[in-house]
């Protein structure tokens, strides 16, 4: 709260990283989870993957964000990177039960900052999140969505050029998810990083992505453009046809 | 060995807080009675024994007790000025709880770098647990006829037993800890760039904290049952020495002090260990007051 730098002044401006999947594919053992996949993602670009459980979502997660290697084709991205320009975001919070809230956002900053520019940081991200109050909790006195919050600026904290997000709203309930949609795409539109949203849920990848794609038998079996305006209006005709298209893509396989 | 250890120190914990609040809140008629409950509970637990000292006290007095059995509380009270005057008590105990210190400091950090190596290295789990698991089934004080034959009665022999009875509970739960430690966190922490020291500084270690924390309070147990033992059979100075001699001369009211002295030394190691607990896993849902 002292002092604390302006919302965005963590941020450096770069920034979006591009990335492009060649020919990729994953097994475990004999089972073939991803099978070639094509797929080239711009700069500051918001997709949304949506697909039956089990279907690989996560996998291909994990391999663009560098915590397994492919079994066979490559990930490139546009230009030198480093590590903290990757980030990922789980499907659980993951925080350090032992670190206070402001502690935790200041895991995902760079070890090149150091002490008092460390807490500044960590304070301003919180703020972003809406939870600069209770920088000093313990994460076990956080309700559900507000973890996620702490989960989401401990992403974010350290500007990341990439943010794969793994279902992170998928446990929360509707309203609180309602709510963390706004705040995602409010610091996506601010910040402008490649978002790359994992989620079972279509209205939600309809709500914020530009693209989405429907994973299905290891391949991309649909590739669709969201050109509408944002804020996105819920339950929009337009919304809903799209709904119906990835819907019935999802049942026809 | 799991948190059922940690639960239950919880639950034998007096919650004055919640107690006193509504008093707090309704000003001070009303707050008689909570304040009353509060101390209600606090002294619960010593009715018990209060009663029991007097009801010794009376028998020994009427002479149902005789004294050269079991002496009067009093006696015992006044045997016990009478050794603080000399200087003898204190020194005792200072060996005492030298002892037992030194003992539990060699082996609980041997127990600690064994049950932390084991737990993040597979090699070394492979080529050690095995034989640490072998030793275990050697009942410690079994041992105290061979410690004497290499170490005679010095310093030497204690600090061996007591270092051999508190490795084991401390390797057992530190490995536990370890190896228990949420790997989603360490995912998390691996992700996140953490490199492999802060890794263990700020995820392994603290998650297997409440793990070495039962650890250490069943060491504790140990240690001083160990250094009892050791203490009676052999030695020239001590608690466990100094009972051994009042016995020689009859002196039973020496002999019950020392017992008694033995149990406020493990009571105190005790709460030092709780407090240390509370002030080490303050996030841990089961130790944060309810006032936070
Ligand atoms: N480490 C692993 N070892 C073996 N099989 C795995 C592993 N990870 C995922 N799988 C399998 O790969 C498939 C896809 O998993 P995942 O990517 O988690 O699906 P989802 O789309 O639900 O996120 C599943 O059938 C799962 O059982
Ligand atoms: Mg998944």
């Amino acid at each position: 709260m002292t002092a604390a730098p302006s919302p965005a002044s963590f941020v450096t401006p770069a920034h979006g990283l591009g990335v492009r999947l060649e020919h990729l594919g994953k097994q475990f053992g004999a089972k073939r989870v991803l099978d070639h996949i094509d797929l080239a993602i711009p700069a500051g670009q918001f997709v949304a993957i949506v697909g039956k459980s089990g279907c690989g979502k996560s996998t291909l997660l994990r391999l663009v964000s560098g915590l397994d290697e492919p079994s066979s084709g490559r990930i490139v991205f546009d230009g030198a990177h480093d590590g903290e320009a990757l980030r990922i975001m789980f499907q659980e919070p993951r925080l350090l039960p032992w670190a206070r809230v402001l502690s935790n956002a200041e895991v995902g900053l760079p070890a090149s900052v150091k002490g008092e520019q460390r807490h500044a940081r960590a304070h301003a991200i919180l703020a972003e999140v809406g939870l600069a109050d209770r920088a000093g909790e313990w994460p076990s006195v956080l309700s559900g969505g507000q973890k996620q919050r702490v989960a989401l600026a401990r992403a974010l904290a350290s500007g990341p050029r990439l943010l794969a997000l793994d279902e992170p709203l998928g446990a929360l309930d509707a309203l609180t998810r309602i709510e963390m949609q706004s705040l995602i795409e409010r610091i996506w539109l601010e910040q402008r990083f490649t978002a790359i949203l994992v989620t079972h849920d279509v209205s939600e990848a309809l709500a914020l992505a530009d693209r989405v794609l429907l994973i299905d038998g290891g391949r991309v079996a649909l590739d669709l453009d969201v050109p509408l305006p944002r804020p996105r209006q819920r339950g929009s005709a337009e919304l809903a046809r799209l709904e119906g298209r990835i819907l019935d893509q999802l049942f026809a396989a | 060995m799991s948190l059922a250890e940690l639960d239950s120190n919880v639950a034998a914990a007096p919650a004055p807080a919640p107690a006193e609040a509504p008093g707090r809140a309704s000003g001070k008629p009303a707050a008689r009675r909570p304040r009353f409950a509060a101390v209600e509970s606090r002294i619960a637990g010593w009715v018990l024994p209060a009663l029991l000292i007097l009801g010794w006290e009376y028998l020994s007095e009427t002479g149902f007790i005789a004294a050269n059995v079991l002496p009067a509380p009093s006696a015992v009270a006044l045997a016990g000025w009478n050794a603080i005057k000399s200087g003898e008590l204190f020194h005792h105990m200072g060996v005492s709880s030298l002892r037992a210190l030194a003992g539990l400091a060699v082996g609980g950090v041997i127990g600690l770098v064994f049950g932390i190596a084991n737990g993040l290295w597979a090699l070394s789990y492979r080529y050690t647990d095995t034989t640490l698991q072998m030793v275990r089934n050697v009942p410690h004080l079994a041992l105290i006829p061979l410690v004497i034959l290499w170490f005679g009665i010095d310093e030497e022999a204690k600090l061996f037993l007591v270092a051999l009875g508190v490795f084991f509970p401390i390797y057992i739960n530190t490995l536990h800890g370890v190896r228990t430690v949420d790997p989603q966190l360490i995912e998390m922490g691996r992700v996140y760039g953490m490199s492999r020291l802060t890794l263990f500084r700020r995820v392994i270690l603290p998650g297997a904290l409440p793990s070495i924390f039962v650890g250490l309070r069943f060491a504790l147990g140990i240690m001083w049952l160990t250094l009892i033992v050791a203490e009676t059979i052999a030695a020239s100075s001590g608690l466990g020495y100094m009972a051994m001699q009042a016995r020689e001369f009859l002196l039973v009211d020496i002999v019950v002090l020392a017992i008694l002295i033995y149990a406020l030394l493990g009571k105190l190691a005790d709460v030092l260990t709780r407090w240390l607990e509370r002030a080490c896993l303050q996030w841990h849902p089961a130790f944060q007051t309810p006032a936070e």
